[in-house]
């Protein structure tokens, strides 16, 4: 039976129908968008192109401490700048709020009641509480602490104040290339006795001390060829010269207040998917391992966590995502990041919004898809294998 | 046969006050030395806090027993020796707070769509209301009224909105972000899972995108691009232009919600919708959606308290929400230096909602599970 709409009623011609429309004001609504943008940044006289990349900047950045930044640099280095300085904050922040989230939601667990409450407290408060809040304060309470002049000395080496924390700057004379040759050879070896020994293992069920042998192959053996070449590293320490100090090393409180704030509180978010993971793990297994004798460190390391990582690294993930974008934060305290220094500050001076927002928007994407594409790798390694 | 066993107690160790201290305090030495060392931490700190808060803090007058109008006059400012927290700040300011620099003669209008949002969201918050259906109706029309009430039109005076800030900004924010990034996200999670390709894409690649991108980088794409996009003349209010970002952000993160919700409801629902002859939208409005949409409620709240904490952002692009305020007082020479007591009342202000939207998020959790456990039983 056909309907009076005639082929309207048809499924094909209607899914084509639809889609070409949809297309159809897409393309419309794009070409005026485009129209009107372009009448409009020539009615205010914003020049428009890439060129803007190469002018110099014109302004300082603070804190940049893998690239030198003058004020006569380009754009494109304030962008690097940014990168870097973006990646720095999320990738330490990730670390970070990895190890406190961990340790926090097994603490959670706890049979001590008390601590248990006490980590929860600290959750609630952190969750509920906007980050840029917590930002703002922690900075706010850095910049409290007392001037350079009357700085806090730690262990005689480090000073705090409010312009940061100053610490001795490692300096590497020539020879200390082969202490890093060292250990980088004492990491790859440990890897591969570790292999061998998980073979050896499976197969004949002798263990090897992998632990001891390869905590001396990475420490031991680079320190004794680190004397032998006669210590090949100094430090410079900072000194007070009039109001501040010259030399060493300083980390600024922007990023202080950032690291913190980013990782107190995706911290809290972890501990939850962590206890979360480990409440996975069915109780039998707990029983099981205790009843062939495991000890308890070994059945939390052996048995619990491998389990538990199969619930916890995918909301993880999205928790390092969280994490990567909320460093764009920076621009309340001045911490020179991403969205900062190019999507701020070179923003005003050029004007060219649209090039550098989309500079900004498409390097936060890949950021995302790089961090999602090496956790999804992760994430398979540690799903049940299906033999 | 059956001999009756006497019914022993257990020992006195495991129940009762001291049988749980044990279990829960005390259960060996190392779990005892724990909690003697946070009983004695807690011991130091929270006699330091209360007083700090409370007992040594001034509220309206300082110790003198003057009324504060300014820093210079709180207790710990005169005598560093004496007084806590300086809650005065908040009680002078207390008006830009909720209300921002609204007119004081329209203040009314303020408080009557407080009153009315309260009103409105009771049959949302509560199913079991009596005559709900009319409430729901209320709920549907109050934007329209509160718009009017707080911008002006209809006999009111107008208000611009660049008076508004405080608390008023935030619960605008956060309440019309939800609000209508609801319906757009529920159309975006049917378009991704849309048959037609073109279609799926387009929704995949929009809501992919916003979630890659940082709230903030979409408030100012709201804030500078935004005006450069539409034709002269066409003059966007910087308040609707942060909601475009803010609806725009949060319908994507509701799409990928409801889509998981959608996709949790088994084939044969679709499929005895189908064989009923239903088109696709009255297959999805009455027999899908409801269902899907009832079991993402519990992430549905989530997100909406993300938005809500996230709303903070705006006062980057000149927005001043409760947190701007905050900051805004802390640059004024009469109020310099009192960051903690401001911090704490505004971080105590977004705590006590977003904490009771996360308690009524679990108590919906609870709700929905025993429901669906009676169905499967």
């Amino acid at each position: 039976m056909r309907s009076n709409l005639g082929f309207f009623s048809d499924e094909k011609f209607r899914s084509i129908f639809f889609q070409t429309l949809v297309v159809g004001l897409f393309a419309l609504g794009l070409f005026f968008v485009i129209s009107t943008t372009s009448y409009n940044l020539e009615k205010r006289n914003i020049a428009t192109g890439w060129s803007f990349l190469q002018n110099p900047a014109g302004f300082d950045i603070s804190f940049s401490p893998f690239l030198e930044f003058k004020s006569t640099d380009t754009h494109l280095k304030v962008y690097f700048v940014g990168v870097l300085n973006t990646l720095l904050v999320s990738i330490t922040g990730c670390i970070a709020a990895t190890i406190l989230g961990f340790i926090l939601g097994i603490v959670r667990l706890s049979s001590n009641w008390l601590l248990s409450r006490l980590v929860y407290i600290y959750v609630e408060f952190s969750r509920n509480v906007p980050l840029l809040l917590q930002i703002i304060l922690w900075y706010s309470i850095l910049i409290q602490l007392p001037r350079v002049k009357q700085s806090l000395q730690v262990l005689d080496v480090f000073y705090i104040s409010n312009r940061g924390l100053y610490s001795p700057r490692p300096i590497f004379e020539s020879g200390f290339s082969y202490v890093l040759i060292a250990i980088l050879l004492a990491l790859i070896s440990s890897f591969l006795i570790n292999r061998w020994a998980k073979k050896r293992q499976d197969k004949t069920g002798q263990q090897f001390p992998v632990f001891s042998s390869s905590i001396g192959l990475i420490f031991i053996v680079p320190l004794i060829l680190f004397f032998i070449l006669g210590s090949p590293l100094s430090f410079e320490h900072p000194e007070l010269k009039g109001f501040n100090f010259k030399g060493g090393l300083v980390i600024r409180p922007e990023f202080i207040a950032m690291f913190l704030a980013l990782s107190i509180y995706t911290a809290a978010f972890i501990s939850e998917i962590v206890r979360a993971g480990i409440m996975s793990v069915s109780k039998g297994q707990r029983e099981a391992s205790a009843a062939i004798g495991l000890k308890q460190t070994w059945i939390m390391r052996l048995i619990i966590i491998p389990q538990a990582l199969r619930v916890i690294v995918p909301p993880l993930t999205s928790q390092y995502l969280n994490l990567t974008k909320n460093s764009s934060l920076g621009i309340a305290v001045g911490y020179a990041d991403l969205v900062h220094g190019f999507g701020g500050i070179s923003l005003n001076q050029t004007g060219q919004a649209i090039e550098c927002m989309a500079i900004v928007m498409a390097t936060y994407l890949s950021i995302s898809l790089t961090i999602s594409f090496f956790m999804n790798i992760y994430n398979r390694s540690i799903q049940f294998k299906e033999k | 046969m059956n001999e009756m066993n006497e019914v022993r107690k257990p020992p006195v160790a495991t129940t009762g006050i001291i049988g749980w201290l044990r279990i829960n305090l005390f259960f060996n030495w190392t779990n005892s030395l724990i909690t003697l060392f946070v009983i004695y931490c807690l011991y130091q700190f929270i006699p330091w806090i209360l007083d700090w808060t409370i007992f040594s803090a001034d509220f309206k007058y300082n110790y003198l027993g003057e009324q504060i109008t300014n820093q210079e006059m709180c207790s710990r400012n005169l005598d560093p020796e004496n007084g806590g927290a300086c809650w005065a700040v908040i009680y002078v300011r207390f008006y830009q707070f909720i209300y921002g620099f609204y007119p004081k003669v329209e203040v009314w209008r303020v408080n009557i769509a407080y009153a009315m949002l309260a009103l409105a969201l009771l049959p949302l918050l509560y199913a079991k209301l009596p005559y709900r259906k009319y409430f729901l109706y209320f709920t549907y029309i109050f934007p329209v009224i509160a718009y009017f009430l707080l911008n002006g039109g209809l006999g009111f005076t107008e208000v611009s909105t660049n008076k508004w800030g405080g608390l008023l900004v935030t619960l605008v924010l956060g309440c019309t972000g939800i609000a209508l990034a609801f319906p757009i996200g529920i159309m975006l999670a049917l378009g991704r899972r849309s048959k037609l390709p073109v279609i799926s894409m387009m929704c995949t690649l929009f809501i992919e995108f916003i979630r890659g991108v940082p709230l903030i980088t979409l408030l100012f794409f709201g804030m500078v691009m935004l005006p450069l996009f539409l034709p002269e003349g066409i003059d966007m209010d910087g308040l609707v232009r942060v909601l475009v970002a803010v609806t725009l952000f949060q319908s994507a993160y509701m799409a990928e919600v409801i889509r998981g919700g959608l996709q949790a409801i088994p084939p044969g629902q679709y499929e005895a919708a189908k064989s009923l002859g239903m088109s696709y939208w009255r297959m999805n409005l009455l027999i899908i959606l409801p269902q899907a949409i009832r079991i993402s409620i519990p992430p549905i709240v989530n997100t909406s308290i993300g938005l809500f904490k996230d709303t903070t952002l705006v006062i980057i692009v000149g927005i001043l929400d409760l947190l701007g305020i905050g900051r805004g007082t802390l640059a004024d020479t009469n109020w310099l230096g009192l960051s903690y007591e401001i911090y704490f009342f505004v971080s105590l202000v977004f705590f006590i909602f977003t904490f009771g939207m996360s308690r009524y998020s679990l108590y919906l959790e609870k709700k929905l599970k025993t429901g669906i456990n009676m169905g499967a039983d």
